[in-house]
C-alpha cells in the first residue's frame, strides 16, 4: 500500500524497507500529531503484516489481489488488497479508520454507514473495488465536510471543531454505547441532504412535495436503516431537528 | 467501607460544585461521536494482527465424527487451525465456584457438540478474508443425536435449581394454596415469554498478545475480574498473567457479563503463534456462541376479594436452561416485595434444553416477571371493574411482606399518580374498543415498574497529581451507561474540581477490582468506592495542609479551612497523593427492602384490518434514589422502556424444534425496535435519595426502565381492541385471532 | 466468501459479452443483496462484473406517454423522481416502504427484480434447501414458515419473492427489457418474469444467465388511485408479511376499473386478473372486496405458521380498496 503524496509516500518506502523503522516511528512521533496526519500506522500495519504472511506452500487461484485506488475524506490511497474486501473493511483494517463499525456485515444495522458520492450507504454491501471513482467520508472525514470539503486528512482530534451532527449528538446525549453513533451521524447527513432535495419518504403524506417539513415522523422513518440496541432513538431524533434548524 | 449503616449527610448531599444531578455532557462523548473511541477489535496497541474464525457446529446434539483441516491448512494466508485434536491443553470444565463467569470456558476441549453453532474449529489468517473462506474449507462430519429442543416437551421434567440467579427458588408465606382456594375472587392465567436476544450493535469481539508469559487480551467485557478469572482459570495461569482490558464497549445488557469462545481461542491462538490474533464473532454467532434470556412460561393465580384485596398471590416460573449450567431466571422476583398479601408462593423452575446458554439479560427476573405479573393485575383490575392504579394501590405494603423489613424508600403510588396527571390517565375509557382513529383502534395502559437494588464489593484509587489533576482508576466498565461520567461527577463533586480535571481510567484488570456493570450496581458500588477513596484523599489533604479534617473545605480546585487556602495540587508533591477506597455491602442490604420502583403509561394503536400494533406515546416515570447525572439516567430509563417496547410487540427467537438451531439469527429477522416504531417517548424521575442503599444514596437505574413496561403496552392493547394477549411478542397473529 | 477477479465494463453490450466469455460470472450492481448471500457462500461467483457505469441509470419518457426506467437507475431516485410520484405514485410508494435509505441509495432496479428470498433456510448453508441445492429438501416444509408462501406453492419450495418495487410493476404491467451476449433483445412482461417453484425451485427467473436488464418500460398509468400497504412485525426496515399494491378507478360507488397485486404470499407477486375484472361495474362494498380477495386466494394454503397470512390478505385487501375506491 502507497500513499500518493510525496513525503508520506517515501515514509512508507522506507518503514517498509526497514523494519526497525516502524517501531522507530512509532516512539518518535507521538500520536494524535504529525503520526496521525500522516497516516503512519496504516503503513506500519501494512509492513508488519506483509512479514507475517505465511511461507507454506499455499493452494494456487484461492485468493485474488488486485490493485485498489480509494479516495476517502480528501485523501487518495493505492492499496493491493484482497477482492473479496468490503469497503467496511478496507477503511477498518487497512486504512485503520475504525470509526465506521461492523455490526452485522449484512446491510441490517446502519453501523457501517458512510457517504459515498455523496450519498449514505452501508459500508459492508460494497466491495472496496466497487467504490473507486467515487469519494468516501467517513466519521473521521466529517469535520473537513462541513469546513467546506476542503482535501485534508486532518482527523477530529481535540482541537478540530465538530461536524453540527457531532456536536448536536453530543448536546443531546444521541448515544450510549457509541458504537452504531458514527452510523447514525453520517446516516442523518446523508439523510438531511436527500430531505433538502426533496426526496419523499415511506411516511410522507404529500408524495409530490418537493419541500415537506421534516417532522419527527419523517426523520424517524428515515433513519430507521440505522438500528440502536441501547435505544438513544428519542435523542437521536431530537440531535436530527437541531442540525437540521442549524443549516437552512 | 461495609454499609452497616444510613449514610451520613457527605459532600454529594451538600453539592457546591452543584456537579452532582446536572445533566453533564458525557466525557467519553467526543471520542464516540467523532469515532475514535477505539472498542476491541480496534484497539491499535500491539503490531498487526493476525484474524481469527470461529466455526460452529451445524447440528445442534451430538459429537463431531471426523474433521479434515487439510484444504484449510493449505489455503492462502492461514496460519493455523486448531479443532479439538490440537487444541492446547485447558481446564476442566466445572459448575463448581461462586461467580460462574470466573469458571473455564474450554474451547475445542472434546468431541461434543452441547448446542448449535458450539465452536468446532478456530482458523487464524492474515485477514480476515483469509481466515473467513478457509473456515468454510474445513470438512465437518457429525454423529448428530437427538436433542431436547422443545420447552412444551420438557416442561415435565423441569427441576428445582439451586438458586436463581442468586436468589432462592423458592418462597412461601402463610397458605397459599389453601387461601386461594377460598379467594372470593380467584384469578389464574398463564403466561409466556420468548427468547431474547441482546443484540448489542457491537458484536463479541477479542484481541490478545502475550508479554512473556502474561497475555493481554483487549475485549467486550462487563465484567473484568471474572473475564480475568476465567482466562487464568482455562489457560491454567496465574491472575498475575492475565491482564483484561475493556475500555469501550458497545453495549452489554448482561449478554457481556461473560467471555466466550473469542477470548479463550484468540489468547490460545496468540500464544502459539507468538503474535496477537483479534477475533470478532459474527451476528450469526452472536446467537449461539453467546448468551440469551431463557423462554419462560409462568403460571400468576392472585386471590382477591370483590375490592381487589389480595389475599393469595401466587407466581409459578419455568424457564429454559441448559444441562452444564445452572442459570434459571428469577422471573418471581419482583413478585415477592411488589403487593402486599399474607398467603404467598413463589416457585422458580428451570427447564434443561440442548440449547445456547441461557443466561443474564437485562434485568433478569423483572423484565419478563412483571411482564406477567402487572398483566395480570390488570386482568383482575378489568374483571372487578377497579381502575388499576386504584387497584395497586389497595394492595401497597406498608413493609416487604415476605421479608418483614421496612423499604429503604418506596414512591411507587407517587410514580403512578404522577404519570397518570403527566399522561392523561383520566382520558382512558375503561371498557375496551372504545376509541378509533381511521382504521386504528386506540387504548391506553399502565404497569409498575420495580427493578431490584444491590451493592456489590468494589475498590478504587484515586491520585491527586501536582498539575492538579485528579486521577481516578478503577476496573469498573462502562457500556454506554455513563460510568465514566458519573464516576468523574462523584470525584470532581468530592474534590472541589471541575469535570475536565478528572482522569478517569477503567476497564483494567490491573486497576483496584470493581464490581463491574451488572444487575444495575455499577454505579452505586464503583461510585461508592470512588466516594471512600476521595473521602480518603480529603482527609490525606486536610492532614498535608494542617486543616482539621472536620474544617476542611474543597472548592474549585482550592483546600480551604483555619483560616488558609491553597491550590490542592501544592500538596501533592511530587509523586502526587494516593488514596485507596473500596464499599462493600452489610447489614443495610437485610434491614431493608431495596428496589427502584416507577410507573409506566403507553397508548398504542391497533389496526383494525391487519392486527399491526404501533406504539404511539409513552411515559414513564421512576423514582429511583438521587439522580447522579439528569441525561444519563433518563437515556438509561428510555433505552429499558423501549426494550420493554421490543419485548412486548416484535422480539423472538425463534428455535426449530426439529434441529435446535435459531431460526432468525440475524438482525434482519430478529426484531429490535427501530427508530419509526419510538414516535413519542420521556422518563421522568421524582426526586429521591435513599441514606440505606449506599453513601451516594442512590439506586440503580440500567434495568429499570424494562421492569414491567411491557406490561403496558399489554394492557394498552387490550383497552384498545379487548384482545388480551399473553403470549410475547404480541405479533399481529395474535391480535386477529383474539380480537372479539 | 470464495476468491473472485473482478472487473467494470462500460456498456451494456460489454456486460453481456463478459458474463458469456467467463464462467461462472455474475453482474454486481448495487450489491446489496449479492454480496449478503457471498458472504455466507450462497452465491460463489468466480468472477465479477461490475456494471454501475455502464449508463443505464436514466428514466425516459416514452412516446406512448409511459416511462423507460434504467436498469441501473438507484431505487431511491426512482421513488423520488417527480413523474414516478405524479403519475406512478403506487410505484414510488413501494420502493419507499422498502429496505432502508442506505439500501435504496445502492439497490438498482435490475437488481430489485433479481434480488432472492429471505427465508431463513435457504440464508442456512447447514439446512436442507431445494433452492440451493436442488434435490436436498425443503426444511421451511415442516418447520417455521411465518414468512413464507400460501400461494403458487409447491412441495419443493415454499419461499417468497421479499421485493416492494416488483409487486407495484407487477401491478403496473411493466415490461422487462434484456440484451443478451448475442447481441439480441427481448422484453419479457413482468407477469412472465419471475417464476413458481414447481419442480426447480433453484431457478427465481426466466431470465438466462448471459441476460442483461437494460431497462423496465410502464405503459401510461391506468386510471384510478394507487395505493401501496405494507403489513409488517415493525414500523419499518422489515419485509413484507403481506402488501398489496392496488390501482382502483371508482365513480360515484362504482368501480370503472380495479388492479392488485400482492407480495409476501408467492414465489412472484401475485396477481389473479380474474378478480379484477369480476369488480368491473360493481358497486364498491366489502361484499364486492370479499369476493375479490376469495378469487384472489383461490388455492391458497397455509403451512402451519403463515395460515394467518390467508384472512390477513383478505382483511387488507378489502381495506385498501376501501380506500382506494373512496377517493
Amino acid at each position: 500500500m502507497a500513499a500518493r503524496d510525496g513525503v508520506a509516500g517515501m515514509l512508507f518506502a522506507v518503514a517498509n524497507d526497514f523494519e526497525w523503522t516502524g517501531d522507530l516511528l512509532s516512539v518518535v512521533l507521538p500520536k494524535n500529531s504529525l503520526r496521525a496526519w500522516l497516516r503512519i500506522d496504516c503503513w506500519i500495519k501494512e509492513a508488519q503484516m506483509s512479514r507475517i504472511e505465511s511461507t507454506e506452500p499455499r493452494a494456487a487461484g484461492l485468493a485474488v489481489t488486485m490493485p485498489c485506488e480509494l479516495s476517502v475524506n480528501g485523501g487518495t490511497w493505492e492499496l493491493e488488497i484482497d477482492s473479496r474486501t468490503t469497503l467496511l473493511d478496507a477503511l477498518r483494517e487497512h486504512l485503520l479508520l475504525t470509526g465506521s463499525k461492523k455490526g452485522c456485515d449484512h446491510g441490517q444495522c446502519g453501523a457501517c454507514t458512510v457517504l459515498v458520492a455523496g450519498r449514505r450507504v452501508n459500508a459492508c454491501l460494497m466491495l472496496a473495488l466497487m467504490a473507486q471513482g467515487d469519494d468516501v467520508v467517513t466519521i473521521e472525514g466529517l469535520p473537513a465536510l462541513a469546513m467546506g470539503g476542503e482535501s485534508s486528512q486532518a482527523l477530529a482530534t481535540e482541537s478540530v471543531p465538530l461536524h453540527p451532527m457531532q456536536q448536536a449528538f453530543l448536546s443531546h446525549d444521541g448515544f450510549q454505547c457509541g458504537y452504531c453513533t458514527p452510523g447514525q451521524i453520517c446516516s442523518a447527513v446523508g439523510m438531511l441532504a436527500e430531505a433538502r432535495a426533496g426526496m419523499p419518504s415511506g411516511v410522507s403524506d404529500d408524495l409530490e412535495a418537493m419541500d415537506a417539513p421534516l417532522t419527527g415522523d419523517e426523520i424517524r422513518e428515515r433513519m430507521s436503516g440505522n438500528l440502536c440496541r441501547c435505544s438513544a432513538y428519542p435523542n437521536i431524533v431530537d440531535a436530527i431537528k437541531q442540525a437540521a434548524q442549524a443549516q437552512p | 467501607m461495609q454499609m452497616d449503616q444510613p449514610a451520613p449527610p457527605n459532600a454529594l448531599d451538600a453539592n457546591r460544585q452543584g456537579h452532582i444531578g446536572r445533566g453533564a455532557e458525557r466525557v467519553d462523548g467526543r471520542l464516540k461521536v467523532t469515532g475514535r473511541a477505539p472498542y476491541a477489535h480496534e484497539v491499535a496497541e500491539c503490531d498487526a494482527p493476525a484474524y481469527g474464525f470461529v466455526l460452529g457446529a451445524d447440528i445442534a446434539y451430538g459429537r463431531i465424527a471426523d474433521i479434515d483441516i487439510s484444504e484449510a491448512e493449505l489455503a492462502p494466508g492461514v496460519l493455523l487451525v486448531l479443532t479439538h485434536r490440537n487444541a492446547p491443553k485447558q481446564a476442566e470444565f466445572t459448575k463448581e465456584g461462586d461467580d460462574r463467569f470466573a469458571r473455564p470456558l474450554p474451547c475445542l476441549a472434546d468431541d461434543q457438540v452441547r448446542h448449535h453453532g458450539d465452536a468446532v474449529a478456530f482458523v487464524v489468517a492474515t485477514t480476515f478474508e483469509q481466515a473467513r473462506a478457509a473456515a468454510h474449507l474445513l470438512r465437518v462430519s457429525y454423529e448428530a443425536k437427538d436433542g431436547a429442543y422443545v420447552f412444551e416437551d420438557h416442561i415435565d421434567q423441569a427441576f428445582k435449581p439451586e438458586s436463581a440467579d442468586g436468589f432462592p427458588p423458592d418462597s412461601s408465606t402463610g397458605q397459599f394454596e389453601a387461601n386461594f382456594g377460598q379467594a372470593q375472587v380467584q384469578f389464574d392465567q398463564t403466561y409466556s415469554t420468548p427468547i431474547h436476544i441482546h443484540a448489542q450493535m457491537e458484536p463479541h469481539a477479542s484481541l490478545a498478545w502475550w508479554e512473556g508469559d502474561r497475555v493481554v487480551v483487549h475485549c467486550s467485557t462487563q465484567f473484568v475480574e471474572s473475564a480475568q478469572k476465567r482466562v487464568d482459570a482455562t489457560l491454567m495461569l496465574d491472575k498475575s498473567q492475565v491482564r483484561i482490558v475493556s475500555r469501550y464497549i458497545g453495549g452489554g445488557f448482561g449478554g457481556k457479563l461473560p467471555v466466550f469462545a473469542d477470548v479463550i481461542l484468540s489468547a490460545l491462538a496468540a500464544r502459539e503463534l507468538g503474535r496477537p490474533v483479534k477475533t470478532a464473532l459474527t451476528r450469526q454467532q452472536m446467537f449461539d456462541l453467546t448468551t440469551h434470556r431463557g423462554n419462560t412460561r409462568q403460571r400468576l393465580r392472585l386471590g382477591a376479594d370483590k375490592q381487589g384485596v389480595l389475599s393469595a398471590i401466587g407466581h409459578e416460573s419455568w424457564s429454559q436452561g441448559t444441562p452444564r449450567y445452572a442459570f434459571c431466571e428469577p422471573a418471581a422476583v419482583a413478585t415477592r416485595s411488589l403487593y402486599a398479601g399474607a398467603h404467598r408462593m413463589t416457585r422458580q423452575r428451570t427447564v434443561a434444553l440442548d440449547l445456547p446458554v441461557a443466561d443474564s439479560c437485562r434485568a433478569p427476573g423483572e423484565a419478563v416477571g412483571l411482564m406477567a405479573l402487572e398483566s395480570a393485575m390488570d386482568e383482575l383490575a378489568h374483571q372487578l371493574e377497579i381502575d388499576p392504579i386504584e387497584l395497586r394501590i389497595r394492595n401497597e405494603p406498608g413493609q416487604d411482606p415476605e421479608k418483614k423489613v421496612p423499604y429503604s424508600s418506596r414512591q411507587l403510588i407517587a410514580c403512578m399518580q404522577d404519570g397518570a396527571k403527566r399522561f392523561g390517565w383520566d382520558q382512558r375509557k375503561t371498557q375496551p374498543g372504545q376509541v378509533r382513529d381511521g382504521r386504528w383502534l386506540i387504548g391506553i395502559g399502565m404497569s409498575a415498574a420495580s427493578r431490584g437494588n444491590l451493592l456489590q464489593e468494589a475498590h478504587a484509587e484515586v491520585t491527586l497529581r501536582p498539575d492538579g489533576v485528579l486521577q481516578v482508576r478503577t476496573a469498573m466498565t462502562d457500556l454506554g451507561t455513563g460510568s465514566y461520567t458519573v464516576l468523574s461527577q462523584i470525584a470532581a463533586e468530592m474534590m472541589g474540581i471541575p469535570l475536565e480535571k478528572v482522569s478517569m481510567e477503567l476497564g483494567d484488570s490491573d486497576f483496584p477490582p470493581s464490581s463491574g456493570s451488572g444487575g444495575s450496581f455499577g454505579a452505586a458500588s464503583s461510585g461508592s468506592a470512588v466516594f471512600e477513596a476521595c473521602t480518603q484523599l480529603r482527609a490525606q489533604l486536610a492532614e498535608a495542609a494542617c486543616i482539621d479534617e472536620a474544617e476542611a473545605a474543597f472548592a474549585d480546585g482550592h483546600i480551604s479551612g483555619a483560616g488558609k487556602s491553597m491550590p490542592m495540587g501544592s500538596l501533592a508533591g511530587k509523586k502526587g497523593v494516593i488514596a485507596k477506597g473500596m464499599i462493600k455491602p452489610g447489614k443495610m442490604e437485610e434491614s431493608y427492602s431495596q428496589q427502584a420502583y416507577g410507573a409506566f403509561f403507553a397508548e398504542v394503536a391497533v389496526d383494525t384490518e391487519s392486527g399491526e400494533i404501533r406504539l404511539r406515546r409513552m411515559l414513564g416515570v421512576f423514582a429511583a434514589g438521587r439522580i447522579l447525572n439528569a441525561k444519563t439516567a433518563r437515556s438509561q430509563a428510555l433505552g429499558g422502556m423501549i426494550w420493554g417496547v421490543g419485548a412486548a410487540l416484535t422480539e423472538d427467537g425463534v428455535i426449530d424444534p426439529r434441529h435446535g438451531q435459531f431460526v432468525n439469527r440475524d438482525l434482519a429477522e430478529y426484531h429490535v425496535p427501530v427508530h419509526a416504531d419510538i414516535p413519542a417517548i420521556d422518563a421522568v424521575f421524582l426526586p429521591e435519595v435513599d441514606d440505606k442503599t449506599n453513601p451516594l444514596k442512590i439506586k440503580g437505574v440500567g434495568e429499570l426502565g424494562i421492569s414491567g413496561a411491557g406490561a403496558a403496552l399489554a394492557n394498552a392493547v387490550f383497552n384498545a381492541c379487548g384482545a388480551r394477549i399473553r403470549d410475547f411478542p404480541m405479533t399481529l397473529d395474535k391480535v386477529l385471532v383474539n380480537m372479539p | 466468501m470464495k476468491a473472485f477477479t473482478y472487473e467494470r465494463v462500460d456498456s451494456p453490450q460489454a456486460a453481456a459479452q463478459a458474463v458469456a466469455a467467463t464462467p461462472g460470472s455474475r453482474f454486481v450492481a448495487g450489491g446489496t443483496n449479492l454480496l449478503d448471500l457471498m458472504k455466507l457462500q450462497i452465491e460463489t461467483p468466480q468472477h465479477l462484473i461490475d456494471v454501475n457505469r455502464v449508463g443505464l441509470d436514466r428514466i425516459e419518457d416514452t412516446d406512448d406517454g409511459g416511462l423507460r426506467i434504467g436498469a441501473l437507475v438507484r431505487n431511491s431516485d426512482l421513488a423520488a423522481d417527480l413523474r414516478v410520484r405524479q403519475r406512478y405514485p403506487v410505484l414510488s410508494r413501494a420502493l419507499l416502504a422498502g429496505a432502508s435509505g442506505q439500501l435504496r441509495n445502492r439497490a438498482t432496479t435490475g437488481g430489485n427484480l433479481l434480488q432472492r428470498t429471505r427465508c431463513y433456510y435457504f440464508y442456512d448453508p447447514a439446512q436442507p434447501c431445494n433452492k440451493r441445492q436442488p434435490g436436498s429438501g425443503c426444511s421451511a416444509l415442516g418447520g417455521y414458515n411465518r414468512i413464507h408462501a400460501v400461494l403458487g406453492a409447491s412441495e419443493q419450495c415454499i419461499a417468497t419473492h421479499p421485493s416492494d418495487m416488483a409487486v407495484a410493476m407487477r401491478v403496473l404491467d411493466a415490461q422487462v427489457e434484456t440484451v443478451s451476449s448475442q447481441g439480441s433483445d427481448r422484453v419479457i412482461p413482468i407477469a412472465n418474469f419471475h417464476r413458481l417453484p414447481g419442480d426447480s425451485p433453484e431457478r427465481d427467473t426466466h431470465i438466462e444467465a448471459d441476460e442483461f436488464i437494460t431497462s423496465v418500460t410502464l405503459p401510461p398509468p391506468p386510471p384510478g388511485r394507487q395505493l401501496y400497504r405494507k403489513v409488517r412485525d415493525r414500523a419499518s426496515y422489515a419485509f413484507a408479511l403481506v402488501s398489496v399494491a392496488a390501482i382502483v378507478d371508482a365513480e360515484g360507488g362504482e368501480i370503472r376499473h380495479a388492479r392488485f397485486a400482492f407480495g409476501g404470499l408467492a414465489h412472484k407477486p401475485w396477481r389473479v386478473e380474474k378478480a379484477e375484472s369480476d369488480l368491473v361495474g360493481e358497486t364498491a362494498s366489502k361484499a364486492a372486496f370479499d369476493g375479490a380477495g376469495d378469487a384472489v386466494l383461490i388455492g391458497a394454503q397455509g403451512y402451519g405458521h403463515n395460515d394467518f397470512k390467508i384472512s390477513l390478505t383478505q382483511r387488507v385487501l378489502s381495506g385498501v380498496l376501501t380506500e382506494a375506491s373512496a377517493h
